[in-house]
């Protein structure tokens, strides 16, 4: 693949601030700047800003926009409010996860979906076949994401705001002015803690990065590359896509039958679904905790009694719970909390136990 | 520009060699522990144990990375860093000292002439960053 790597409207800025850039999902993106064990410490204890203007926004209107959507995803987007945000998956017929993404409900008959950066083309083929009755709008390349997430987020961008933040519930949404530029400043995150999205012009992000950071920087306010945006949600059990769900997994066996509402009507893998559930999982991913210092990574084998029962999909050592962990997908007859397993780490199968998830507690508004 | 101390020897796989009377100390270079990032994990030989130059020897895992540990010399280990399994950040915080990996005596002495010197291993670092 010569395909040149994308960059996004903060590329100079990570540049100049001397992180480490590395090819992800097509673009070129910041993996650490400080470092992942100190960038992970400064969100958990202050705030975190990250440069997530990789990921893809779609916009649908128009009175098709709702059945579509109803269609494509697996969740009840009929029950949103304006100005309210609801985690989904856009399922295959038979029931592979296509992405996972956020619906927000941008007006009466008005939506946007923010989708993982390395899905976009394909999601885009997906939701303009599949849901070809509404009008879609691929607003990526014009939107700018900036995640400020932490204990002083709220603090940090109501202090830049033309409008009080802390009214913002879990999940919903406003349009405000933050450091001089027009946002939607959404209540949402992919961290645990508490924190906001901020969607801006592309033209904006750095005028807003950088209003953030100077404004924060007296607070311990650090931005975040990619390295400790993994282990932050390693830590929370949040799935990433191509990781711990892709394709060959259903929503039900990954954790995510929260999201899935059959009784809302039809929708692309309903059926597959339901004749899993139906069924009963085969398998449950959960969470694994080393009984001793060792890295379970993506693929690695869960063993016990010197046999196969499962895959790590996610670990590495989360520096919160100062412990080694990671998400695993293992036979639902082996899954129970406090079952005694292998990870084959270069052909040792060293101890882990099945452990209750998240592995640190969230700390999001409630 | 990472530091790379004058007095000792180099490997293109990022290890360093210190020559202490009749042995080889091993560790791992500032470069390389910049690169690797918050160091996790680290796994050594047991002392008694042969290994072989330009062979894996060990694993040095990072938060982002798995990556072996090469012999700079082929040899006995004598002595390993008790302390990196417990404390692997000592590798990012004093590659070149407290982050030392294991001690060697070495069979071959004509290996030791094969090894990059300061300037060599510079210039080799300089060259893979461009």
């Amino acid at each position: 693949m010569n395909t040149p790597l994308k960059r996004t409207p903060l590329y100079d800025a990570h540049v100049k601030a001397g992180a480490r850039m590395v090819p992800f999902g097509g673009w070129e993106m910041p993996v650490q700047y400080a470092g992942i064990v100190e960038e992970h410490r400064t969100v958990r204890a202050a705030a975190g800003l990250f440069d997530v203007s990789h990921m893809g926004e779609f916009e649908v209107d128009g009175p098709e926009a709702l059945p579509a959507l109803q269609s494509l995803t697996t969740n009840d987007v009929s029950a949103l409010d304006i100005g309210q945000v609801q985690y989904a998956a856009l399922c295959y017929p038979d029931g592979g996860i296509v992405d996972d993404l956020t619906v927000y409900r941008l007006g009466a008959e008005r939506y946007m979906l923010t989708v993982n950066a390395g899905n976009i083309d394909k999601d885009w083929e997906w939701v303009t076949t599949h849901g070809a009755v509404a009008r879609w709008r691929n607003v990526s390349a014009e939107t700018a994401l900036i995640a400020v997430q932490g204990p002083h987020a709220e603090a940090l961008v109501g202090a830049l705001a033309d409008r009080g933040v802390t009214d913002i519930g879990y999940y919903r949404f406003v349009h405000g002015v933050v450091g001089g530029v027009h946002t939607l400043i959404s209540r949402t995150g992919y961290t645990g803690e508490d924190g906001f999205e901020l969607y801006v012009a592309a033209a904006d992000g750095t005028r807003l990065w950088t209003a953030l950071l100077d404004a924060g920087r007296a607070h311990g306010v650090a931005p975040i590359g990619l390295g400790a945006r993994d282990t932050l949600r390693l830590e929370m059990r949040y799935a990433l896509y191509g990781n711990d769900i892709d394709a060959t997994t259903n929503p039900l066996e990954a954790g995510l039958g929260w999201i899935v509402k059959p009784a809302k009507g039809p929708f692309i893998g309903r059926d597959a679904i339901e004749k899993v559930r139906a069924a009963g999982v085969t398998r449950r991913l959960v969470g694994l905790e080393m009984a001793e210092r060792a890295v379970a990574r993506h693929g690695y084998p869960v063993v016990r009694d010197g046999a196969p029962i499962g895959i790590v999909t996610s670990g590495s050592y989360g520096p919160s719970v100062d412990r080694y962990i990671a998400m695993a997908y293992v036979a639902v007859e082996h899954a129970a909390i406090g079952t005694e397993v292998g990870v084959e780490i270069r052909g040792q199968a060293k101890p882990a136990r099945v452990v209750k998830t998240p592995f640190h507690p969230s700390r999001t508004k409630k | 520009m990472a530091s790379v101390p004058a007095e000792l020897k180099y490997t293109k796989e990022h290890e360093w060699a210190k020559r202490e009377g009749d042995r080889v100390r091993v560790g791992i270079t500032e470069y390389a522990q910049e690169q690797l990032g918050d160091v996790v994990f680290v796994e050594l030989p047991k002392v008694g144990a042969k290994v072989t130059a330009h062979k894996a020897f060990g694993v040095v895992e990072s938060v982002k990375a798995v990556s072996d540990l090469f012999a700079p010399i082929s040899g006995e280990v004598v002595e390993t860093n008790g302390e990196l399994p417990q404390k692997p950040e000592t590798v990012n915080k004093d590659p070149y000292g407290k982050g030392w990996m294991i001690v060697v005596k070495p069979s071959s002495a004509a290996e030791w002439d094969q090894l990059l010197s300061a300037q060599q291993y510079e210039q080799f670092v300089s060259e893979a960053a461009h």
